[in-house]
This record gives structure tokens, C-alpha cells and sequence, in this order.
């Protein structure tokens, strides 16, 4: 089976303040994405996701190495995988305001060189899909923030194509509307002949449902990939504790605890969230000692199932957020 | 094409407030220059030059700012990456803002050119319209694919290629006579202007309009049919190198998408 994405040794550096200064959004990345995959490409804001996506969406050179998409060159054979890609950004708005849903994707689908009746077929089903119908001959600057995502999501996908690159598509939007894209992203690859998505989030819940592997990226780095249930499995020797507690001074000395491998907070209305990983449980006797001499009050306190945000905290050190 | 013209074509229909300033402020703009001349005694055919520069100031706009500053708009709103991963080629993309603008400006146009010598009562000596028709396409012709050109320039540099267009606006309207013959800023000057197109377009359309003698034309209208001919094809050839080029710097560079550029 071919690969659909093969990635070697690809860096991308930016100049920037006129080239005194350069920083490096992508370092010596390795990666393979077979036909027909699901793959999930996990990473906190400035990992290098965006900037990978672009460079196999033929948007920007690497700096150096090599990427083909589809079994073409990014760089030298940029013409034949357009036809055979889109790409769908969360938090962006695609078409124009003055055209209603219908008039957007038809002109997005002549890009394409979609016959004029098989593009409106396939536009009228793709409403459907998603509830959009009765809003088809709204003017999109008329839509909620959830239906124009919907929208730009259809047309993504509304060109049909070999390969799609899902740049957090699900950012900034309702759980109801996020479940939508979810699930209609699940169905879609299953449901043809090589079809292969490369998603970025930072939803780690939506890596774990939707991905048949996940690579986690930080600073320009794949850190890890795998299937999300080997990477759990990876933390065998490693437990996971999450420690709610009332206003807490010196968060960052938990993490330096012998035994803490990793450790994630998130502030509370009350207090604070501590994501905890220790490789010997005595560790965390010691945390909670340490929690309570700086006079704060453990709320709840429990033991879990690893999950990728274990993973991802276990491999960075720190949260995703 | 067809598809890109598109949303340019319905927002001119569903937003028609664009009529008043497309309609009724250029008049307002020429009746200020056929007063000056007046004023000052020209000749009457003068009245006349104002009219025809007037209304092919609107493709000059069109292209300055319909299809050259198109690339930034697209994407300042988020549309042009879309745009450069489709198979369309770039000059598609472009040549369909054109022909989607083409309806607004060709109104404004029409209606100057119509308006104005109802108003001022032009007197013409159209001996060849046929000519006229040819001129005034081979101008056309020539004129976007300049406009091509300096979308290329957007393409890399963004708001410092829109400070050049407007850089351009205003000096373009002296030196390539919109007005007046540009004769009258010396022969070599005249030729160094025609380098854009509307220059010769314009002397020529004048030239079969008002005769020749009254129009004190800068070459013989044949001529300068031949050079937009030849300025067309260069500029075309020169924008579809151009493009692709600008487009490969953007993407070497990492500029192709920054917005506020």
C-alpha cells in the first residue's frame, strides 16, 4: 500500500525581524501516512502542525528534506496533488458574505473542474448531511459561527478528495456542531476507497475517538506516533493522577518531586487542577504532603487510566494548554 | 473563470449602492476638468478628451484595484490559500476577477462615456468604428495583462505593492494623457508612458474619435495598434512567469499567507 504522506528529514526555518533572528517551526521530522488513514498530528499552539500541513498542502517550501504527498514531490510537483487535496482551517472563514451556502460551494467546486450537475448532487447531500438544507439559500454572512465551519467543511470535502488536511477543524465551536464533523470525518474515510485525512488538534478527546494513529509534535519535533492505544499502553509503568485543590503557591516544585515524570495544571474557579504522573507511587504521598504544608486544601484526589494527554505530558513535561 | 467572476457579478447586483459612486461621481469628476478647458478657452474637442478619459479611468481602477490588489483582499479575508491549492491556474483566477469586475466598470464606462457627451454635447467624426471597437479591446487586452503583472507583485509584497498602486494612480492619469494629448508633455515622454497601455489606447481611440487632426496623436493609429499588440503578449508572457516566481519566493520566504503584510 502506497503512502499516502512520506515526510524525510523535512525542517522549515523562518527568518524573522529581517533575518536577525531565525526560529525553527519544523526540526528533521520523520513521518509516513498510509492510504486510507486517519491520522492525528497532536500538538500544543507553535508545535509545527500548521506549518507541516502547509508544506504538503504545496503553501510553503521546506527549508530542507522532503515531503511527497500522493507519491508527488511537494516542491517539483506541486500541480499534480492539487487536484487531489483540500484543506479545511478551523477558525477561518472561507467564500464570500454576499453569496448564499449553495452559490460558495458551487464556485469553491469549479476550482475543481466539477461538472456542474455532480456538484450540485453532491452539494445537495452534503447539506443534508450536516443540517444545512434549510440554509442553503442563505447569504453566508447570515450564519452562525457553527454553520459557517459546517460550511467550509463541506467544502472541503465536497471536491471529493484523495487526501484532506483537517486543520483543527472542530476550534471555537459547539460540542453539537463539533460532534457533527467529528463523526461525519469518520464515516467519510471509512466509507470510500483511500481516503486519507491528516487532522491537527489539540483536542486530545478528538485524536483518541477519530485516529487510527497520532503523532505528538512539539517545537517542530515528532515526539512520538503510534496507534492512541499503544501510546497509552507506553505509560504502563508510569500512573496518572489528577489532584484538585483549593489556591496553591509553588505549583511548579511539584513537578520537581522525585518519581514525578510529568505534570500538568489548569486553574479552577477555587483553585487549581493538577495533572500528575509518577513512576513510583511513594511520589505522590509526597505531593499531597507538599500541597497541604503550603496551607492548601486537597479538594478530590483521584487515580486514572492513562489517556493522551498523559502521554503528551509524560513526553513534554508539561500540559498541552 | 466563469466561477471566480461569479460573486463579483452577483455582489455588484445584490449590493446596488456601488451605482451612485460608479455613475454619478465620475460625471461630477470629468465636468471639473471640461470647465477648467473652458475656462481657459481649448479647443471644444478638449470636452471630448475628458469624456473618453474619463470613462476609461474606469478600467485603469479596475485593474489597479480589481484585479491587481485581488491577491491581498483574498488574503486579508482568508480566501487565498484556498484559491492557490486548487489546480485553477493563477491567471484564471485572475482573468475571472477581471471579467467578474468587467460589469461594474464597463457600466461606469458606458455611462460616463453616454452621460457626458448628452451633457456636454461632444460632437464626434467616428469614420471607423469598427477600428474604434478594436482599439479599444487590444487596449483591454493589453491593460490586464499588466494588471496580471502587478498581482504578482501583491502576490509577495502585499501592502507595500498596494502603496505602489496607489503611487501609480495619480501620476498615471498626468503621463498617459488621460485628459489630454499626451502629446503635449513632449514626444518622449509620450512614448516612455506607453509602457502602460492605456497611453497609446487612449491616443488612438481619440484619433479615430475626433479625427485625426483635431487629436494631435502621438503615432499613427496604426502603429499603435502594432505596439499594444506586442505590449499585450509581453505583458501576459511576463505575467505568467511572474506569478509563478512571486509565488515560489512567498513560499521559500514563509509570506505567501501573512496577513497585515
Amino acid at each position: 500500500m502506497m503512502d499516502a504522506v512520506r515526510v524525510e528529514g523535512l525542517t522549515r526555518v523562518f527568518k524573522i525581524n529581517r533575518g536577525k533572528r531565525e526560529t525553527v517551526a519544523l526540526d528533521d521530522v520523520d513521518l509516513h501516512i498510509k492510504d486510507g488513514e486517519l491520522f492525528g498530528l497532536l500538538g500544543p499552539n507553535g508545535a509545527g502542525k500548521t506549518t507541516l500541513i502547509k508544506i504538503l498542502a504545496t503553501l510553503l517550501l521546506p527549508s530542507s528534506g522532503s515531503a511527497e504527498v500522493l507519491g508527488y514531490d511537494v516542491e517539483r510537483q506541486a500541480q499534480n496533488i492539487r487536484p487531489l487535496i483540500n484543506m479545511v482551517a478551523g477558525g477561518e472563514f472561507s467564500g464570500y458574505g454576499l453569496l448564499t451556502v449553495r452559490e460558495n460551494l458551487w464556485m469553491f467546486s469549479q476550482f475543481y473542474g466539477i461538472p456542474g450537475k455532480e456538484a450540485r448532487t453532491r452539494i445537495d447531500d452534503l447539506l443534508a448531511r450536516f443540517g444545512l438544507t434549510e440554509y442553503a439559500d442563505s447569504k453566508v454572512r447570515t450564519l452562525s459561527t457553527g454553520e459557517k465551519q459546517k460550511m467550509n467543511v463541506i467544502r472541503g470535502f465536497v471536491t471529493d478528495p484523495k487526501l484532506i488536511f483537517l486543520d483543527e477543524p472542530t476550534l471555537g465551536l459547539d460540542v453539537n456542531s463539533s460532534r457533527a464533523i467529528r463523526s461525519f470525518v469518520s464515516e467519510w474515510v471509512s466509507s470510500g476507497d483511500r481516503r486519507t485525512v491528516l487532522l491537527t488538534t489539540h483536542y486530545m478527546a478528538e485524536a483518541e475517538q477519530l485516529c487510527d494513529r497520532v503523532a505528538i509534535i512539539d517545537k517542530g519535533r515528532i515526539l512520538a506516533c503510534d496507534t492512541p492505544s499503544n501510546l497509552k499502553r507506553s505509560l504502563d509503568r508510569v500512573t496518572s493522577y489528577v489532584i484538585e485543590t483549593s489556591a496553591l503557591e509553588g505549583v511548579e516544585e511539584i513537578g520537581a518531586v522525585p518519581g514525578v515524570k510529568g505534570m500538568a495544571s489548569e486553574p479552577l474557579e477555587q483553585g487549581l487542577r493538577l495533572r500528575v504522573q509518577v513512576d513510583e507511587e511513594a511520589s505522590i504521598s509526597e505531593i499531597v504532603s507538599m500541597i497541604v504544608g503550603r496551607g492548601a486544601k486537597i479538594l478530590s484526589m483521584s487515580k486514572r487510566e492513562s489517556t493522551l494527554e498523559d502521554v503528551f505530558i509524560n513526553l513534554v513535561g508539561r500540559g498541552l494548554e | 473563470m466563469a466561477a471566480r467572476a461569479y460573486p463579483r457579478v452577483i455582489g455588484s447586483l445584490r449590493e446596488p449602492s456601488w451605482l451612485v459612486g460608479d455613475i454619478i461621481l465620475p460625471l461630477l469628476s470629468i465636468m471639473a476638468f471640461v470647465f477648467y478647458y473652458r475656462a481657459m478657452g481649448a479647443p471644444e474637442v478638449f470636452t471630448g478628451f475628458v469624456v473618453l478619459g474619463g470613462a476609461m479611468i474606469a478600467y485603469w481602477l479596475n485593474v489597479l484595484w480589481g484585479m491587481a490588489a485581488q491577491f491581498y483582499w483574498e488574503r486579508e479575508v482568508g480566501n487565498l490559500q484556498l484559491y492557490l491549492i486548487s489546480p485553477m491556474s493563477r491567471m484564471s483566477v485572475l482573468a475571472g476577477m477581471a471579467l467578474g469586475g468587467m460589469f461594474s466598470t464597463t457600466l461606469r464606462a458606458v455611462s460616463t462615456f453616454v452621460l457626458g457627451f448628452v451633457v456636454f454635447d461632444v460632437q464626434v467624426n467616428l469614420t471607423d468604428p469598427w477600428a474604434f471597437i478594436a482599439v479599444f479591446l487590444i487596449t483591454l487586452l493589453a491593460l490586464y495583462g499588466l494588471g496580471m503583472l502587478f498581482s504578482s507583485l501583491y502576490l509577495l509584497f502585499g501592502r507595500n505593492a498596494w502603496r505602489l498602486s496607489m503611487l501609480a494612480q495619480e501620476p498615471i492619469y498626468l503621463v498617459s494623457g488621460f485628459y489630454f494629448p499626451v502629446k503635449e508633455l513632449g514626444f518622449w515622454v509620450g512614448i516612455a508612458a506607453s509602457i502602460i497601455p492605456i497611453t497609446l489606447g487612449l491616443d488612438a481611440m481619440r484619433q479615430l474619435l475626433f479625427g485625426v487632426e483635431l487629436s494631435d496623436g502621438l503615432l499613427p493609429v496604426s502603429v499603435e495598434i502594432m505596439i499594444l499588440l506586442v505590449i499585450a503578449v509581453i505583458f501576459f508572457v511576463l505575467a505568467r512567469y511572474m506569478l509563478e516566481y512571486m509565488e515560489y519566493l512567498g513560499k521559500r520566504e514563509g509570506r505567501l499567507l501573512t496577513r497585515w503584510l
